[in-house]
């Protein structure tokens, strides 16, 4: 057995003449938080999917827990928890009894899923509904049961899509706190989203993907290093005139980015740039200095914002 | 706080082989739960359906029908006798197929849990195994209760009308398996009710020898009877209620036609299902 957990090379899947995951090579080793940052489109729930053992790919090697998915499809599925991007919970089913079917599917004794059980709903912070009906739940109740769900059969990984998507900002930093516990006690979790604070609070390592491909892969850190600078001063000169300063502020700096409503501009000292631009005769608006992020360097790398 | 232990000792509990012998029952104990919520409705609808048809068409309408005939009868029997074989098979086919569409196009569409299930080890093929036992339980559940009103009315002849009960069954099972898998082919749900209804259920209802032996329709209407599983399931019911006539190689051919539905309506769920999960 090799020792990375997951290990991808040429992976390729096709749906008709479209190819959604083009020849990309990964691999991802036991206790690493593994990230997809990418657009909408970009072949990350693909990837997710194959992972998944349940999706099977046109071309290439990948290897799960050892095995080839496409021959040991149970056997691995056996190992991992999946949350999907919907919940895809039993709305007719309370929410403890949502907890047992699946852990049933595992073939898990009875003894053992009620048990389990009862600590899920503790983690979830779901005691009190453990009789609701799911259906009752909010958004983020629901998926906090969706991850308790996937983790009834303590799985080696655990692979999210999206997790936090159309949650509000709480709900959100709740599905956070509970998500970096597991990844301490060394759960491998391999998350998708195209949050940049998602990205950088929770993965140790992630691939930039857009249409298929691969564009860059690296911690947060060395990402933003690689591809951005340390600062980025974001100025607006209204909708109207942004364009037309844009050539003197490119001599500025190291680079721009030009953004319908504001211009991007990458500096190690963005203070320092600010004090230039008013000296030469420049009034931004606003402005705002902050340090770079990965939406820097997604736009660096496609000349695209993720959200768009 | 509590944090689920990651390491209890799962690893050696989960068992892909239980998992590979059990899978379909693990899935059909989950429909049984959600069933389960539902049952004074299921309730409600097996006792009301048949009390209101036996009532309005076995009494009112075959009391005009065993008048007009005279003491010969319809088949040789009062007309209630006649017609409550067909309701009861009629009523599995409709409790079986209420447990095998409508669950089907919520699992992949309107809730998605069959994705979910397919995340487990259970394989895409156990899924509508699954769901068509549980679909099966429903049936029975149906139609021991609809044999209990129609006992209550005295339309039990034969001291073998009993064997009804499967053979009805029999039929709502072959009938549930073949919707199944094409509820399983749907990606767009707005007309297939309207079709289903209209089209497909309403016509197989009236015209299976129903109300009426198939051989007094025009003969140019007689094949709906054919493909119909109401049809087989009704002729096998009279034979066993009241001692219908027919020859042993009908009696044959009406097996083999509802063990093919069957058989080709779960081969056929099974691969849809494989097929659209691994998508």
């Amino acid at each position: 057995m090799s020792e990375y957990l997951i290990s991808a090379r040429g992976l390729t899947k096709k749906f008709g003449d479209f190819t959604a995951v083009n020849s990309i090579d990964f691999d991802v080793s036991k206790g690493e938080s593994f990230g997809l940052l990418g657009p909408n489109g970009a072949g990350k729930s693909t990837v997710m999917r194959m992972i998944g053992a349940t999706s099977q790919r046109n071309a290439g090697d990948l290897t799960i827990l050892g095995k080839d998915p496409e021959l040991n499809g149970p056997q691995i599925r056996a190992h991992l928890g999946v949350v999907p991007q919907q919940d895809s919970l039993d709305m007719h089913l309370s929410v403890s009894e949502n907890l047992y079917i699946y852990g049933r599917y595992f073939g898990l004794p009875r003894k053992f899923v009620k048990g389990k059980i009862e600590e899920l709903l503790t983690f979830a912070q779901l005691e009190e509904k453990r009789d609701a009906k799911v259906e009752a739940l909010s958004g983020g109740m629901k998926r906090r049961l969706t991850i308790a769900r996937a983790l009834v059969s303590e799985p080696e990984i655990l692979m999210l899509d999206e997790p936090t998507t159309g949650l509000d900002p709480q709900a959100r930093h709740i599905l956070w706190d509970r998500l970096f516990r597991l990844k301490e006690q060394g759960v491998t979790l391999v998350i998708t989203t195209h949050f940049m604070d998602e990205a950088e609070q929770l993965c140790d390592r992630l691939i930039v993907m857009d249409k298929g491909s691969i564009m860059a892969e690296g911690s947060p850190a060395s990402l933003i290093k690689d591809y951005s600078t340390k600062e980025v001063l974001e100025v607006r000169f209204g909708s109207d005139r942004n364009q037309e300063v844009a050539d003197k502020l490119r001599a500025m700096c190291e680079r721009i980015e030009e953004l319908p409503d504001r211009v991007l501009m990458y500096t190690e000292d963005g203070e320092a740039l600010l004090e230039k631009i008013y000296a030469s005769g420049l009034h931004p608006k606003t402005s705002l200095v902050r340090r770079s992020s990965l939406e820097d360097v997604f736009l660096r790398l496609t000349g695209r914002t993720l959200i768009e | 706080m509590s944090i689920p232990t990651v390491r209890q000792g799962s690893l050696q509990l989960i068992d892909t082989a239980k998992t590979r012998s059990r899978g379909a029952l693990y899935v059909a104990e989950a429909r049984i739960r959600t069933m389960v919520k539902w049952i004074g409705i299921i309730f409600a609808i097996a006792i009301a359906n048949p009390v209101l048809y036996l009532i309005s068409v076995g009494i009112g309408l075959g009391g005009l029908i065993d008048k007009s005939v005279g003491p010969a009868g319809v088949d040789g029997v009062k007309y209630l006798t006649f017609l409550a074989p067909a309701l009861l098979a009629q009523a599995a086919i409709q409790g079986t197929m209420d447990e095998t569409v409508f669950p089907t196009i919520e699992g992949f569409k309107w809730n998605r849990t069959f994705y979910s299930m397919n995340s487990t080890p259970l394989s895409g093929a156990q899924i509508p195994i699954g769901v068509f036992l549980a679909a099966l339980f429903r049936a029975f559940y149906t139609v021991l209760l609809y044999f209990g009103v129609m006992w209550a009315f005295g339309a039990l002849e034969s001291p073998h009308a009993w064997l009804a009960i499967p053979t009805s069954i029999f039929a709502g099972a072959s009938f549930g398996a073949l919707m199944q898998s094409v509820a399983a082919k749907l990606e767009d749900e707005n007309y297939f009710f309207v079709v289903l209804g209209r089209f497909i259920m309403m016509p197989l209802f009236l015209f299976s020898g129903t109300f009426f032996p198939l051989t007094s329709m025009p003969f140019f209407l007689q094949w709906i009877g054919w493909i119909s599983p109401l049809w087989h399931a009704t002729e096998l019911g009279r034979y066993l209620t009241y001692g219908h006539a027919i020859s042993p190689t009908l009696m044959w051919v009406h097996f083999a036609v509802l063990v093919t539905m069957l058989v080709s309506g779960l081969i056929l769920s099974a691969r849809m299902f494989t097929k659209r999960l691994a998508k």
